[in-house]
């Protein structure tokens, strides 16, 4: 949910399952913001989204910020607070953006680390987010998908799983978004993120940015069914936050997403054994 | 190894040049400057962004390419230190003031102190504004030694330039010529409730509100208020500030 969003959400309460915000957004001490939050939140639940704890610096996490991220959580109860598997702050300087980790033991040990110590600051399970990526480190020695696995079993976090990410990612590196499916521990995924990305024209290469800024597309809600049927029916949410179109489209696109949703749902829910005969 | 790498990332992205990190990364058929260059447009476009929401007067005042301009130098020279945008440009108006290129604005700076002092306001703490019937719980002879709290979103913004006018054209379309040679003004800024208020203060005004925020006595406050401005109208100054929400207590 962005702020322009806000008013048209509380006037017309649209039929939503639940709404997702970045903390960072809401880590004023006061104002409209944080009163609009807290009517939205009286009817809906709420998953908080961090992008500025920075799991993946060298540095560790920010005290102050992890203090900050604690008192939001504690005000809005939210159903699920989720991270990226990336960094944003180095030498008292935060670049805004999620900057790629390269995929090494070390990295993998740091990352567990920040994601423990925020788990116990919290006192409750975080989720991680794999990263949309640009650019390979020549010292990566782990595949991505195993990396993240491997997260989830040393830490207990558990997975929002970003499908535009794998396709954006698996575009720009060559890799098959299916197979890093496949390797993705399935009973770990508690949450899905879709979006719409850029295609940059590299003269000639193409390269995927994740600008959040268009409708999700064929390619991703493709990749989305194959992530339903394998993780099975899991919270999804839409995510556009530059170019921000009206609630409407918004809505549509949260809508095609319930149709996989609950058309993944059928076949798997339990009949009961009376009926099962036709009787 | 990674604590060095991300240094060198770091200085790669606010240089805008892939050198400090180029024997780190892949090259394949994109070269890694070009990728790396999709974090360089993230870093400084969305905190050039950021800016031009908070400063969008100033923004109207120098047109969108000139901002955008003097956006990318002021996160080259001061990025946020904090993963938290509410409080990122701070510094942009001392920035402006010592930016060549804006020199020909001489109040750009002003503007832009008076829109920071906006966003202030709308993320400060809140606090129920102070009930005037309060006021009644006190015996008459104890005002002089009152000293109001001020609501927690007030500011005060000094200008030599006309700042409150210059504002309120840039909230009209289209923008109303400004005589900007017609004098300096002091603007009070303030959230009562849900919404940032504006108004325009006169210099005894001003001082009273200063005085009060040093945590003078209202005698105190008005001795300075009538140093300034020797008609100085106290009770009428109260009453507009009890009404507008100015003040959210007094100190025990």
């Amino acid at each position: 949910m962005r702020t322009p969003h806000v008013p048209e959400m509380l006037e017309t309460r649209p039929p939503v399952g639940w709404v997702e915000v970045h903390a960072e957004n809401y880590l004023a001490a006061g104002g409209p913001r944080l009163a609009a939050l807290e009517r939205i939140r009286r009817d809906l639940p709420l998953s908080i989204h961090g992008v500025g704890l920075s799991l993946g610096s060298a540095e560790g996490v920010d005290a102050t910020h992890l203090e900050r991220l604690a008192r939001l959580v504690t005000r809005f109860q939210p159903a699920l607070v989720s991270e990226h598997v990336a960094w944003s702050v180095n030498s008292g300087v935060y670049f805004n953006d999620l900057l790629p980790i390269p995929y090494t033991e070390e990295s993998l040990a740091l990352l567990c680390r920040n994601v423990d110590r925020v788990q116990t600051v919290l006192g409750r399970q975080i989720l991680m987010e794999n990263p949309s990526t640009y650019v390979r480190f020549v010292a990566s020695t782990i595949p991505e998908p195993e990396f993240i696995a491997e997260l989830a079993t040393r830490t207990g976090c558990g997975l929002l799983l970003d499908v535009n990410n794998i396709q954006v990612s698996a575009v720009n590196h060559g890799f098959d978004p299916y197979r890093y499916l496949s390797t993705i521990p399935k009973s770990a995924v508690r949450e899905i993120h879709l979006a719409g990305h850029a295609v940059l024209d590299m003269d000639g290469e193409v390269l995927l940015v994740d600008d959040h800024g268009s409708p999700v597309t064929q390619e991703v809600w493709q990749l989305y069914a194959a992530a339903i049927q394998r993780v099975g029916p899991t919270p999804t949410l839409i995510e556009w936050d530059t170019r921000i179109p009206p609630l409407a489209t918004l809505l549509d696109e949260a809508r095609r997403a319930d149709r996989v949703l609950t058309k993944a749902a059928a076949p798997v829910r339990p009949v009961p054994e009376e009926k099962r005969d036709g009787a | 190894m990674v604590h060095d790498l991300q240094v060198a990332f770091g200085h790669a992205l606010l240089a805008g040049n892939a050198e400090p990190v180029a024997d780190a990364l892949v090259s394949d058929h994109i070269p890694a400057e070009k990728r790396l260059g999709v974090h360089v447009n993230n870093v400084f476009g969305l905190l050039g962004t950021a800016l031009e929401v908070a400063f969008p007067v100033v923004c109207q005042l120098v047109g969108t390419p000139f901002f955008r301009m003097a956006a990318q130098a002021f996160v080259t020279r001061h990025p946020p230190s904090v993963p938290h945008l509410a409080v990122y440009g701070g510094r942009f108006s001392d920035f402006l003031a010592d930016f060549p290129p804006a020199a020909g604005v001489p109040y750009l700076p002003c503007v832009a102190r008076l829109e920071w002092a906006r966003i202030e306001a709308y993320f400060a703490a809140d606090r129920a504004p102070l009930d005037p019937a309060r006021l009644t719980e006190l015996p008459a002879a104890t005002y002089p030694e009152l000293v109001f709290q001020l609501h927690p979103s007030l500011r005060l913004v000094r200008s030599p330039w006309p700042i409150f006018l210059l504002w309120q054209a840039h909230q009209q379309t289209p923008v109303p010529p400004v005589d900007t040679t017609s004098g300096g003004e002091t603007v009070l800024v303030w959230r009562p409730d849900l919404e940032v208020m504006l108004t325009r203060m006169s210099a005894g005004d001003a001082a009273l509100i200063a005085a009060i925020a040093q945590g003078a006595t209202l005698a105190d406050a008005a001795t300075a208020a009538a140093a300034v401005e020797p008609e100085f109208d106290l009770q009428a100054a109260l009453i507009g500030h009890l009404e507008r929400g100015s003040f959210c207590g007094w100190a025990q």
